[in-house]
């Protein structure tokens, strides 16, 4: 059994503390030992976006992350996007506008879409398509989910 | 004249929830990351299982020694195909007319005598983390003697080429039948698994007679689903011999059969519990068993749970794509726009073991026409390449892929207009299907070519002589099957909607919203779950396009039922005769008597203390399937230097008979045109001289992100098919049959070259242009 490492870190706004093989990525951490399973795994390679999280304002996937890295940060998660029980805009855009199918890319998707629409309030289509062009739905075609981050910028801008 | 918007529905009959938008039921799950797909499964004392995968793409297995790894610490059990049964290589008849071998079947799981692909699993461990029981795998011991491999179907079917089976035989029955062994001696092997012929008329003296004939060689490769979930399965057999697997599955109940069958216990020892399903596209359908009997094995060994993930590379390299096919049409028309006859030569790459969709690729090609002489030949060949899997409307994209080019040529020829040809030839209500296929019941592919021609972007200008439009026809049967609904009253007036299907793209919503419907309440006073394989009776699974027509109707008589007992209740607390009760939209009244009624909420809520609770049940296995039909309009734009085709508009157009929920129907569209647009231009399993792919990441297994994309524009046309409640035909395949022929036409229109090869990718433009 190799060390482990004490991890300091924050989640969602919460102080979780865990410990890690430094072998382990940060995804491995939030998922099997922190039971944060909402952020999904889909290539462990960083090109499909499904497990992108926030890490102190920059988005990465975040099986290119080392559990040990995260020492210290501030990560946000699919689990912290709602309000407690009330949902962000993206959230409502993605449900109300049919924007997710099979639903395994989703939480990438609003992670991404979530730091897009902090950056950019009112994104063109192509900043949309540019934007979000790390992350692969294989459902959806991606008509959908450009329409709904459309209409969230507009809820966003409206709240 | 309709006036045409994005994303436009032409409406048939109109209801008070079918139709409309809800937001879906399992939606608040998907958007917070609580939804449970197949890898969230943590249960107490869980170990990890990973697997040992075939360095060599055809070899005797000599040895494995397990030795070594299992002394490591942390390491549990491992497993070979020695601790599977050798289970017999008959074929059993499945439901929906599939067949399986599961000789061949377990020894795709693990190999036994021989590995067969690069990437075909020999043994797995279990251990206390995925590491240490990667480190394991590294210990076992296999020694092969390696054999020459044949990588594609020339080689395959070449004399003297070496053969994978030591004891194959081509079957010939007009039914899919996935290879059998012989036990004559004198009868040598092969690796020509099947070749079924449909003929009808004369062909070559139609040939003779026509005014245009053209005959065209083309062929497709192996593509994958591409599913962002990796197949991942968690399985414990406990001390009672009860096995349960956690899993995400298409076929829920054909997982239990068939781990059942590979594990050799009685069917009733084996529950399969259905986890959330993050994409499958028919890879995690009927062939989709990989990993549940091995972690099953290592659980019994272990006496723990076990889990097994999928990497993405041994997603790419341990799963079924689709076949790669080689096409060969010969067809033949009259200056009055009538096809005459088709000679067509089909030969698809099963993989390593027999059963590539070919069966469904030469039927419904031909589909969309009535074409008097017909000569339709399948071939099954096994090579040694991943065993190929279902990918959504199974063996008729490729198929397609050549039959609507050669139509567009054609029609190009006679100089008629590519939907006006289709109209002349077109299927309609009566016809029968070319080579003595069924006679067509209702159908709207008049209806949908129609659309199509009216659309505004089949009129549009297009802006630079690099542009092109292509459009592209595609028919899909769609399947039935066995189905169970279970629908039970609550006292606060909501019902609960048990089903056995699983959901892979929003059903459960499609499913509830019609049970609503019939009971006259709103979508979200149903809630839908789907059960596992001990909580309902035998449901078929999510195949076929199957699941709206056959669920959805297990679900109206279900809720028919409740009907009838709410009704009988009523009676009762009134003291009246049953006759005279009647269900109106949400209530319950009496024919005559004005006093006597009931809200639906009102009657739930007496039910417990008049007689006790009400639950609606049906199991049906119902005729009358509709068939889909599609249309494609697409425009491109070919960079003459590079070769790159870029997808400027696009326009897919379908008869869904009745979109229950018309958003997730468009979705099922937008999406299947997506694959098919990554299928034609760029996707495609690359393989070196010795059968490794070398492509197996998404970052060289290119799938469309969202910027090479348009918004894909729909048409839902609703021609309503009689075998349903609600008129619905099946949606999420006949979407993936034009898109690659649609763009080939497109290529075509803007620089003048037929692309008879998949993917057209870049540098086969570039080459195509410099050979004019």
């Amino acid at each position: 059994m190799t060390t482990k490492t004490h991890v300091q870190t924050t989640i969602n706004g919460e102080p979780v503390d865990f410990l890690c093989e430094p072998r382990q990525s940060l995804l491995e951490c939030l998922r099997d030992v922190i039971g944060l399973t909402g952020t999904k795994e889909g290539c462990g390679d960083g090109n499909c976006g499904a497990c992108t999280v926030n890490i102190d304002g920059r988005i990465v996937t975040s099986c290119l992350v080392l559990g040990v890295e995260a020492q210290g940060a501030s990560i946000e998660t699919i689990e912290g996007v709602a309000d407690g029980t009330n949902l962000h805009p993206i959230q409502l855009a993605f449900l109300e506008g049919a924007a997710l199918q099979c639903g395994i890319c989703t939480p990438g998707f609003i992670i991404a879409t979530k730091a897009l629409l902090e950056k950019n309030p009112d994104p063109t289509e192509h900043e949309i398509r540019f934007w979000l062009a790390n992350n692969l739905c294989r459902c959806t075609g991606y008509d959908k989910i450009v329409r709904a981050v459309q209409d969230a910028a507009k809820r966003m801008q409206e709240a | 004249m309709t006036t045409y918007e994005p994303n436009m529905v032409i409406v048939g009959e109109k209801f008070d929830v079918v139709g409309t938008r809800p937001v879906r039921h399992d939606g608040v799950d998907k958007v917070t990351g609580r939804a449970r797909y197949s890898a969230d499964s943590f249960p107490n004392g869980l170990l990890i299982g990973k697997v040992l995968r075939s360095p060599h793409a055809h070899a005797r297995i000599l040895s494995i020694d397990c030795s070594k790894a299992l002394a490591l610490p942390g390491v549990k059990a491992v497993v070979t195909a020695d601790d599977l049964p050798d289970v017999s290589a008959e074929i059993a008849d499945l439901e929906e007319g599939a067949a399986v071998n599961y000789g061949f079947y377990s020894r795709n799981v693990l190999a036994r005598e021989k590995v067969l692909y690069k990437g075909h699993a020999v043994a797995a461990i279990a251990a206390l983390t995925s590491h240490e029981a990667e480190e394991a795998l590294d210990l076992i011991e296999v020694k092969y003697d390696v054999l020459e491999p044949v990588l594609n179907i020339d080689e395959a079917i070449r004399d003297g080429a070496p053969v994978l089976h030591d004891r194959l035989l081509t079957q010939s029955s007009v039914l899919f039948r996935v290879g059998g062994w012989g036990d004559e001696p004198n009868i040598p092997s092969t690796n020509l698994a099947m070749k079924i012929v449909s003929t009808e008329g004369d062909v070559e003296k139609a040939f003779k007679d026509s005014d245009v004939v053209v005959e065209r060689s083309f062929s497709t490769k192996a593509v994958h689903q591409g599913y962002i979930e990796p197949q991942a399965t968690t399985a414990f057999w406990d001390e009672n011999d009860r096995i349960n697997v956690w899993c995400s599955t298409q076929q829920v109940f054909a997982f239990r059969d068939h781990v059942a069958a590979i594990l050799d216990v009685p069917v009733g020892s084996v529950t399969v519990n259905p986890l959330e399903i993050g994409g499958g596209f028919g890879g995690k359908g009927q062939g989709g068993v990989y990993l549940e009997p091995v972690a099953a094995v290592l659980s019994k060994k272990s006496g723990h749970p076990v889990k097994i993930t999928m990497t993405r590379s041994e997603v790419f390299k341990g799963t079924g794509p689709t076949a790669a096919t080689k096409i060969d049409i010969k067809l033949s028309a009259n200056k009055d726009g009538k096809l005459t006859a088709v000679k067509a030569k089909l030969m698809f790459d099963a993989g390593a073991f027999p059963g590539s969709p070919v069966a469904g690729g030469s039927r419904t090609m031909l589909g969309p026409y009535v074409i008097p002489n017909a000569v339709v030949e399948g071939w099954d060949v096994v090579t040694n390449v991943q065993k190929s899997s279902a990918y959504r409307a199974p063996g008729s994209p490729s198929a397609a892929f050549a039959m609507e080019t050669v139509v567009d040529e054609i029609a190009k020829q006679l100089n008629i207009d590519p939907i006006e040809f289709r109209r002349i030839n077109g299927a309609k209500e009566g016809t029968r299907q070319p080579a003595n296929g069924p006679v067509y019941r209702k159908i709207g592919y008049m209806e949908t070519l129609d659309a199509a021609k009216n659309h505004p972007h089949y009129s549009a200008p297009l802006n630079h002589k690099n542009q092109g439009r292509g459009i592209a026809a595609g028919a899909w049967f769609n399947f039935t099957g066995p189905a169970t609904a279970i629908v039970s009253v609550n006292a606060d007036g909501t019902v609960a909607l048990v089903e056995g299907s699983p959901d892979i793209g929003g059903s459960r919503a499609a499913m509830a919203m019609q049970v609503a419907d019939v009971l006259g309440l709103k979508s979200e006073d149903v809630q839908p779950s789907i059960a596992s394989t001990d909580s309902i009776g035998y449901s078929s699974g999510a195949g076929g396009s199957s699941v709206t027509f056959k669920t959805g109707i297990a679900s109206v008589e279900a809720a028919e039922d409740i009907k009838i007992q709410m009704k009988e209740r009523a009676a009762k607390i009134w003291d009246v005769d049953v006759n005279d009760v009647e269900y109106d939209k949400s209530k319950i009244k009496h024919v005559s008597d004005p006093e006597l009624k009931f809200e639906f909420r009102e009657l739930a809520a007496k039910l417990n203390g008049t007689g006790g609770p009400i639950v609606g049940r049906a199991t049906v296995n119902p005729g009358g399937v509709g068939n889909a039909f599609a249309i494609h309009i697409v425009d491109v734009e070919v960079d003459s230097e590079t070769g790159k085709v870029e997808i400027l508009r696009y326009t897919s157009i379908q008869d869904v008979g009745k979109a229950i929920h018309p958003s997730y129907v468009e979705g099922q569209l937008q999406g299947g045109a997506v694959q098919g647009i990554g299928w034609a231009l760029n996707e495609e399993y690359f393989f070196n001289e010795n059968g490794d792919m070398l492509n197996s990441s998404f970052l060289d297994y290119r799938m469309p992100v969202s910027l090479d994309l348009p918004m894909i524009d729909t048409v839902l046309v609703e021609v309503a098919n009689p075998g349903h409640p609600f008129g619905v035909r099946g949606v999420g395949e006949a979407c993936l049959i034009p898109p690659m022929a649609a763009i080939a036409n497109a290529i075509n229109d803007a620089i003048g070259i037929r692309m008879n090869e998949l993917p057209m990718s870049p540098g086969k433009i570039v080459k195509s242009l410099r050979e004019i």
